[in-house]
């Protein structure tokens, strides 16, 4: 059931830009958002984000005014990855981003596994117009263990 | 280009002339915008852009003499007050301002204006020409109001026997262990509402007064952004912001579908001493019943303890009810008379179901009570459908207030657009 949508997207990808069977990794099509990160991947974290950030960060990433913040231009996401992956572990309240306060209490996701956590970060920072690089699941373990 | 523009003129003469409803003594003073600034409003009605103060415009405050106050989210070049004084045809320029405090709360009453930071409440004296006179020494009258981030805005409204009320909104959205997180529980005998989650009265010429010192008017009220005082029934009404996030936190109990449709925004009539019953249950509007909240054992159909205040009236979930106003003016056709508008600043929390909101409501009342059912009033702040559902919208009303001729003005939160909407059939 799960690797239906992945299947179905690698499908019309191929049919649309016309690729080789071989590897897409080689000869990347210019509308794929980013390099390095596999559409798989990103499906994967996507996932994780429709059922677990959209409803405050939005579909689009560009957050509330005031209330939960972009995901979008901003140093917290594309920037240091202990800090970013520290967001997730222990959550986040009262921040100003860009001179914009933003109220809303953002909760700790430890009901995800390191699996999601890295999924859908790599899908954030690759998402939205961000491109960075993907988070792996040991640097998700890392920080967990720095925390503790 | 002479003939191109009169052409559309001649024509609209004509067509307003055919209606026969168009005389020269009955033409308005203030002119509406051609556009009507972008608002979509009922036959009969126009719009104006006032002023653009270029901030976010929570509440706002119109004197009998027609200056016009807003109170600012966050004070923008120091001044968190602006004051606006109307100019020909109906619009004002922002002549000044005061009170470096950003906050939500502006009311004028008794030839005082009443404005509140996020903690404070201060009173300024109104002149003969209802402008403040003491615009940097303000009266301190209550300071130390809680504000722990979340629904964090005072509002403020007074009744007729000289008591001011406060909003104090809960710092959570559903009291759990841990707020917003994944299945956390409510926690037992919600401690928040020992010092939130409800309104606070106090008295509104007595100055010093604390927190502690104030009367707990209602309680299990989670938010209220937008209140005023009913003087037809002598009651004071709040519009709370219902419980987000059902999905979120309950997964397995709702889709979410329902969760964009649960819960209802409610209308609350208040008596001393009424608990609305939050964070213990929320109220269902296609059920029209008190459900108990999950984070206290329901499983989204057990119903509420029925001790707890019903609503007066249920409007669509999340869309932020932030402005709430009785309409007394004359010149709005009978029908508003008494009764309420309502600004809904929009809603976030449909995704991934379309937003909805960006609107002012008109619900209808007959002696003091709601009396059949609201309609949209003023539509399109957002500026289109597509909007509307992405959430991005051009504008969001938050405050209203009526004019001293009648005309009723709308706050945006959002762009910081003045509105002043004016009926024009006779």
């Amino acid at each position: 059931m799960k690797k239906l949508p992945v299947i179905l997207s690698l499908l019309l990808l191929s049919s649309g830009a016309a690729f080789a069977q071989k590897k897409p990794a080689a000869k990347a099509p210019a509308k794929k958002p980013t390099a390095g990160v596999s559409p798989a991947l990103l499906a994967a974290g996507k996932a994780v984000y429709t059922q677990n950030c959209l409803s405050c960060h939005q579909a689009d990433g560009g957050g509330v005014d005031g209330m939960n913040p972009p995901l979008t231009k901003t140093d917290y996401v594309l920037g240091d990855k202990p800090r970013l992956i520290g967001v997730l572990l222990n959550g986040l309240k009262g921040l100003e981003i860009n001179g914009e306060e933003y109220r809303s209490v953002m909760p700790a996701q430890t009901h995800l596994t390191e699996q999601q956590m890295a999924d859908v970060l790599t899908y954030v920072r690759n998402s939205f117009g961000n491109k960075a690089s993907a988070v792996t699941v040991g640097e998700v373990k890392a920080a967990r263990a720095a925390k503790k | 280009m002479k003939n191109h523009l009169t052409r559309p003129l001649l024509l609209a003469a004509a067509v307003a002339s055919s209606f026969g409803l168009y005389s020269l003594t009955s033409r308005p003073t203030v002119a509406p915008d051609a556009d009507n600034a972008g608002l979509k409003l009922p036959a009969g009605f126009g719009a104006l852009v006032v002023a653009e103060t270029g901030a976010r415009a929570r509440h706002i405050a119109v004197t009998p003499q027609g200056t016009i106050y807003v109170k600012l989210n966050r004070a923008k070049d120091g001044k968190g007050i602006l004051e606006l004084k109307p100019t020909a045809g109906g619009k004002a320029t922002v002549a000044g301002g005061f009170g470096s405090y950003g906050g939500t709360g502006i009311y004028a009453k008794g030839g005082y204006l009443y404005a509140s930071s996020d903690e404070d409440v201060y009173r300024y004296k109104l002149d003969a020409k209802g402008e403040v006179t003491n615009p940097a020494q303000p009266e301190k009258i209550v300071s130390g109001l809680l504000n722990r981030g979340e629904h964090e805005s005072k509002s403020i409204v007074l009744d007729n026997a000289g008591n001011l009320y406060v909003n104090v909104g809960a710092y959570s959205n559903s009291c759990q262990e841990k707020d917003r997180e994944k299945g956390s529980m409510g926690r037992p005998g919600c401690p928040i509402l020992d010092s939130a989650g409800g309104i606070w009265q106090f008295r509104a010429d007595k100055l010093g007064q604390t927190y502690g010192t104030g009367t707990r008017f209602a309680t299990g009220l989670r938010n209220v952004v937008g209140l005023d005082w009913n003087a037809q029934n002598n009651q004071l009404f709040v519009m709370q912001h219902g419980r987000d996030q059902l999905h979120d936190i309950f997964p397995a109990m709702y889709d979410t579908k329902q969760s964009a449709e649960l819960p209802a925004e409610c209308l609350y009539a208040l008596t001393k001493g009424a608990n609305a019953g939050w964070p213990y249950l929320y109220y269902d509007p296609v059920k029209k019943q008190k459900i108990l909240a999950p984070e206290y054992g329901g499983d989204g159909k057990k119903l509420a303890d029925a001790k707890y205040l019903d609503p007066a009236a249920a409007y669509p979930a999340h869309t932020a009810p932030d402005g709430l106003l009785f309409y007394t003016g004359t010149m709005f056709p009978a029908k508003y008379r008494n009764g309420a508008f309502i600004a809904f600043h929009g809603s976030w929390n449909r995704a991934p179901e379309p937003q909805k909101g960006y609107y002012v409501v008109f619900q209808p009342f007959q002696n003091g009570k709601p009396s059949g059912p609201w309609e949209v009033f003023a539509d399109n702040f957002a500026g289109s459908a597509e909007k509307v559902a992405s959430g991005r919208a051009d504008h969001k009303p938050c405050g209203l207030a009526q004019g001293p001729d009648g005309s009723l003005y709308v706050s945006d939160d959002k762009a910081g657009t003045i509105y002043r909407i004016v009926y024009n059939q006779k």
